[in-house]
């Protein structure tokens, strides 16, 4: 995050306490920078502001000035006469300016939040018991924090549709919703999908989709994450699990060079969901539906779960051997992949060079959908460029491996994730090669292996990746990889130790890693080190790059100028 | 305006419309149904060919206009709200008409008529039902007062 | 109706003439349009200057001074402006708009085109109710008219200056009254009044370009304060309350109907006992709801005492309130927008609240929190009290609910389904706590029903 300068800061009194904020940010924002909660429904710091929960009411002044002289007007004890506005104002559209007096304590505020929070309740229906919500629900929350603790409702409560499918991904409990319109707002402002709308009015108005037309964008999701209550919950994680059983990772999403951070909630080594978490230079607070199916890779059926060499299930320590005696003093091709970690794609760096090996890379590209899917699919390719795996911008196949093979220039592969049947590689000119595999998840390539190491997904790791505006973002491990398996990370350093004898031993830890990195990179990553890296992700100088013709388009915190962040 | 040409044209404004609406002006249908539903004017299904609205505010209530409404509902036999079987009548007790000084109002399609309480409310059914409402003295409307001072 | 003998008809002045109908003709016969070319002699400032030397106060229901807000107009931001005409006559128990428009319409046209060059406005509208549907027609009429004679469209009067006025039809909402509501209506949606700050419509209004939303009484005096001069016009009524006023008396009188009289010409009780005929033989009056259903109810028995502006004492009771702006405003309640709602003693107070909780229940946009949910919780109380549910509790519930109610929405909507509640129950509250121990009998001796 980028702090304001100095200039930009302005005093306001902070029930009656002197503080510095950014000057024009609103008192919600304000009051929080102070360890004021100031509760709040339908705001959120992403979306424009409707101001119509009322829960963020708050009072506010401002030194009174006389208005003939313009000077201000002073109590009897010298100090300036504070003008209170006669009635609570909502903090979610007051920006503080400098001498602006805010109250967020006071019997008022007190009285007006229990007011707001009793006018929520009384239509809603008390199915907290069996509301996803329940555990991260605002209602539940503020009702204890600022409710009065007993109803005075015994009329009727309103009936609305409990069960409608807004689309595939997506379930609508009306008579939870409170009108927030952080769905709406959402689907208009970022999704540009402007599907959801209220019907009816008053109280009776009723969240919906128009008949025939559904919620179903790519971005659907994120109206469940900004539901301040259970109304909109998502149709794969309803009534599955209890959120306070659920542990939360940091993560980045590998679905795009956009690298969304997110959060991986797991419980007992069982990845349950995935949400996003908020970073206003690449995601804001929002990340792809797709993104979130990821995890289901971690027990698709195709995962390579032992180690082989020649078909035969051997222990790792084996294959690395087998490996080994591959790659070493033959003609070696390594096939890398801007699907690795800036790590592994540093150590497969030290393989290239300790077997003076022939390097390809290829990117994988779609759609750009200028919000937060970019048509590089690849979460890393800029990692491969800093490694110096490739100096050109990498194209979507393996051509010229097949080339080199094909004139018998290569005899062992050292393939890293990458289907090469599919990369447009025959597989005629692969009947004479040895093949090393490194990857996750078992194809065609995998199957041709003499030896498959087999490794973790990105949810069993740790690593780093360079996204679109090169920002690099570590991501913690989530879960547990399966038994008897080891991190690419180790696998890699253990067969550089055996192909460099003669070296010191590599650190097979990623700290090690990072040691061994900084010696090599430290003019782009500095004295970095990898734990204060998961604290606080930086920017790297990409100019070095910005003659690349990067394939991503303008789209949120985005500008393709070249690959470089504006 | 589109909305209301189109409810003009077809008595409602249903999901159809609603689309077609969209469509011209370059916006979601979602967009339309928001409105329609919101303001009681516009309607998803057609009113009965003749569509009567009484006033049921305090200004006309205080002159008897629930009564006037009971009493329509018993002779027009449709229930306020509602619309007859056979889509003849139909019948909406409705919020302020902005005519309160001569309550209990009552608007026949587009016509206003003012004072119809009591018994003046049985006799205004029957010419209604008899289809003699417009050629009555009784009940001249607010605005076919107007017309006669222009033709004059 | 025939004029009343006290009254002085400025608005109204030919209304209700029978040889006078709302064609052109009549208007010129009677000196109209003659006022926009002295106006158009002057230059635009000095127009607003002379509204605002006027006093002229909003006659839609806030009685905020017109010039004062037309001084807020951003005209800095090089954005077109827009003038709307608030004919969306909805606030129960007024009904003088409709007289203007249906009777007068030229008149309107008239003080808008005056109006629109006191701003710079390029193109204005009238937001006029759907009920209305004649007076939509009247009004596209007169316009044709104004426009087939220069007084209207392009090239005003042979002039540079153009200005457009084209009739919106509403669909039925009483929030479309409230300005920025209107405004969000105007421009096809839903219609949530907008969050002030920052949407002042005098800076970000119509289509988020600075707007001026006056109402249709308030638009025809600007006609007339340009044709006798601020100041003259400053000179009827009273200081602070000047003009004439259009008030509307419904509800339990003899003669209920529309009387234009200078601000503070007679009191409420020459206005019901006088004016009005009084009530009913046998009746004796109960309460009075002064200035449209939002503003807060006065008891027949009351007596109001307090200091005036100006300094001066007054003990009132609820006859001697002066009827201008100020008057009702001081003991408590306010003019509103002129709609004077009389209830003699066969009301059930209770039943009345119930009315009225209903329209506003049913009139509440859903926005905001606190009028959606309040004004429906309101409606559903005093609902079951006349249904034979009433608590004794149920009067400080409905005061409560009420009071988190106010102050505390959008817009002034919260305030006008606040204000009945808090009134009524305050000043009822004997009828409220006894509705509890109503017996069936007691229930279905009243003919009179008002839920």
């Amino acid at each position: 995050m980028i702090s304001p300068s100095k200039e930009d800061l302005v005093t306001i009194t902070l029930n009656g306490v002197e503080v510095e904020v950014p000057n024009g940010i609103n008192a919600v924002e304000a009051a929080a920078l102070h360890g004021k909660e100031v509760p709040h429904y339908c705001y959120h710091p992403k979306l424009s502001v409707a101001g119509n929960c009322r829960m963020c009411l708050v009072e506010m002044g401002t030194p009174m000035r006389d208005r003939s002289t313009g000077e201000a007007i002073l109590e009897d004890d010298g100090s300036p006469k504070i003008g209170w506005v006669p009635k609570p104002v909502i903090g979610c559209a007051t920006n503080v300016s400098a001498g602006m007096h805010l109250r967020t304590e006071s019997d008022l505020v007190t009285e007006c939040r229990e007011g707001i929070m009793e006018f929520l309740l009384v239509n809603h229906p008390l199915d907290c018991p069996i509301c996803d919500q329940a555990g991260e629900c605002r209602l539940q929350e503020f009702a204890t924090d600022y409710g009065r603790g007993f109803s005075r409702y015994i009329e009727r409560k309103n009936v609305k549709p409990k069960r409608t499918r807004l689309g595939p991904r997506v379930t609508l409990d009306d008579e939870r919703c409170i009108l927030c319109s952080r769905c709406i707002r959402f689907s208009q402002e970022v999704a540009k999908d402007d599907v959801l709308g209220f019907v009816d009015r008053g109280s009776f108005s009723t969240l919906t989709c128009f008949p025939g037309k559904e919620l179903s964008n790519n971005y659907s999701l994120n109206t469940v994450d900004i539901c301040p209550v259970g109304a909109l919950t998502s149709t794969d994680f309803r009534f599955k699990m209890r959120v306070w059983f659920l542990k939360e990772t940091k993560s980045i999403c590998t679905e795009s060079s956009t690298g969304c951070n997110t959060i991986i909630s797991s419980r007992e080594g069982v990845i349950q969901r995935i949400t996003p978490r908020r970073n206003d230079l690449v995601n804001d607070t929002w990340m792809t539906d797709s993104g979130r199916e990821i995890y289901k890779l971690v027990k698709a059926e195709n995962r390579i779960l032992r180690p082989s060499v020649d078909g035969k299930d051997l222990p790792l320590s084996e294959g690395i051997s087998s490996a080994v005696r591959i790659l070493k003093d033959r003609k070696v091709g390594v096939v890398a992949s801007c699907k690795s970690t800036i790590e592994e794609q540093f150590l497969t760096k030290l393989v290239i060079d300790a077997t003076n090996a022939q390097v390809y890379i290829r990117g994988h590209f779609g759609e750009d959908d200028g919000i937060l899917l970019s048509a590089d699919r690849t979460p890393n390719l800029r990692g491969a460029l800093i490694n110096g795996l490739t100096d050109s911008y990498p194209e979507d196949h393996l051509n010229g491996l097949n080339e080199a093979l094909a004139s018998g220039e290569l005899e062992s592969l050292f393939v890293i994730d990458e289907d090469l049947l599919v990369s447009g590689v025959d597989q005629e000119n692969l009947k004479d090669v040895d093949i090393v595999f490194l990857g996750t998840h078992s194809h065609a390539t995998s199957n041709m292996a003499r030896v498959v190491l087999p490794s973790f997904t990105v949810f069993e790791k740790e690593g780093s990746f360079i996204n679109k505006s090169f920002i690099v973002q570590a991501f913690e491990q989530a879960i547990p990889g399966p038994v008897g398996l080891s991190s690419q990370v180790e696998i890699l350093s253990l067969i550089i130790n055996h192909l460099r004898a003669d070296s010191d031993p590599l650190d097979t830890k990623l700290d090690g890693v990072w040691k061994s990195m900084g010696e090599v990179l430290s003019d782009l990553i500095g004295d970095c080190d990898f734990r204060s890296l998961i604290k606080a992700p930086f920017q790297i100088d990409g100019s070095k790059w910005s003659h690349l013709d990067f394939v991503e388009k303008n789209a949120l915190n985005f500008e393709s100028v070249k690959g470089v962040q504006v | 305006m589109v909305i209301h040409l189109v409810q003009d044209e077809l008595g409602a404004v249903n999901d159809f419309a609603c689309e077609w609406i969209a469509n011209r002006l370059d916006l979601q249908p979602i967009n339309i149904k928001e409105l329609v539903t919101f303001y009681p004017m516009l309607r998803e299904k057609p009113w009965g060919r003749k569509h009567v609205r009484v006033c049921r505010t305090l200004p006309c209530a205080l002159r008897g206009s629930y009564a006037t409404c009971k009493s329509f509902e018993k002779k027009l036999g449709v229930k306020e709200g509602h619309v007859r079987e056979d889509g003849e009548y139909s019948l909406e007790f409705m919020e302020c008409l902005a005519d309160c000084g001569q309550g209990p109002v009552v608007i026949v399609d587009e016509k206003t008529y003012e004072n119809v309480d009591g018994d003046r409310a049985e006799k205004f059914a029957d010419l209604l039902l008899d289809g003699k409402l417009d050629e009555s003295d009784e009940f001249q409307s607010y605005e076919d007062a107007l017309l006669k001072k222009t033709e004059e | 109706m025939n004029a009343h003998l006290q009254e002085r008809r400025i608005i109204l002045k030919h209304a209700d003439d029978p040889s006078y109908s709302n064609l052109i003709g009549c208007y010129l016969r009677e000196g109209g349009y003659e006022t926009l070319k002295k106006a158009f002699a002057m230059k635009p400032e000095e127009v607003g200057e002379e509204v605002l030397k006027s006093g002229v106060r909003g006659r839609g229901g806030a009685g905020f001074p017109a010039g004062m807000k037309w001084k807020f107009l951003d005209r800095k931001s090089g954005k077109p402006i827009y003038l709307i005409c608030n004919a969306d006559e909805s606030e129960p128990g007024t009904f003088k708009d409709r007289q203007i428009m249906y009777k007068d319409p030229h008149q309107l046209i008239e003080g808008m085109m005056i109006a629109a060059y006191a701003i710079g406005a390029k193109q204005a509208f009238i937001y006029i109710r759907a009920e209305f549907h004649e007076g939509a027609r009247i009004l596209n009429r007169a316009i044709q008219e104004a426009k087939d004679n220069g007084y209207c469209g392009d090239n005003i009067l042979g002039s540079s200056y153009s200005c457009d006025l084209v009739v919106h039809r509403g669909a039925g909402a009483y929030i479309c009254g409230e300005e920025t509501g209107l405004i969000e209506s105007l421009e096809g949606k839903r219609p949530n009044p907008r969050i002030k700050p920052p949407y002042f419509p005098a800076v970000l209004g119509l289509y988020q370009c600075p707007t001026i939303v006056n109402n249709v009484e308030t638009l025809c005096n600007v006609r007339h304060i340009i044709e006798m001069g601020g100041e003259e016009f400053a000179k009827i009524g009273k200081p602070n309350n000047t003009g004439t006023r259009i008030w509307c008396v419904s509800g339990q009188v003899m003669k209920p109907g529309y009387y234009e009289f200078e601000c503070g010409a007679l009191t409420l009780g020459e206005m019901i006992f006088g004016v009005c005929g009084g009530l009913r033989p046998g009746r004796s009056l109960k309460a009075v709801i002064p200035g449209g259903s939002s503003s807060k109810i006065l008891r027949a028995d009351e007596r109001f005492s307090g200091k005036l502006k100006d300094g001066t004492e007054f003990d009132w009771g609820l006859e001697d309130i002066p009827l201008d702006f100020d008057g009702p405003a001081s003991v408590g309640s306010m003019s509103g927008s002129g709609g004077i709602i009389v209830m003699d003693d066969t009301v059930d107070i209770v039943e009345a609240m119930a009315n009225i909780n209903a329209f506003y229940a049913h009139e509440s946009c859903g926005q905001c929190t606190p009028c959606r949910e309040g004004s429906l919780w309101m409606r559903k109380i005093t609902q079951r009290m006349c249904s034979g549910g009433a608590r004794e509790e149920d009067a400080d519930l409905l005061l409560s609910v009420a009071n988190q109610i106010e102050g505390r929405t959008i817009c002034a909507f919260g305030e006008a389904a606040a204000w009945p509640t808090q009134s009524f129950v305050t000043k009822f509250r004997d009828d409220f706590i006894k509705k509890a121990s109503e017996t069936v009998e007691e229930k279905n001796s009243r003919k009179l029903q008002l839920i």
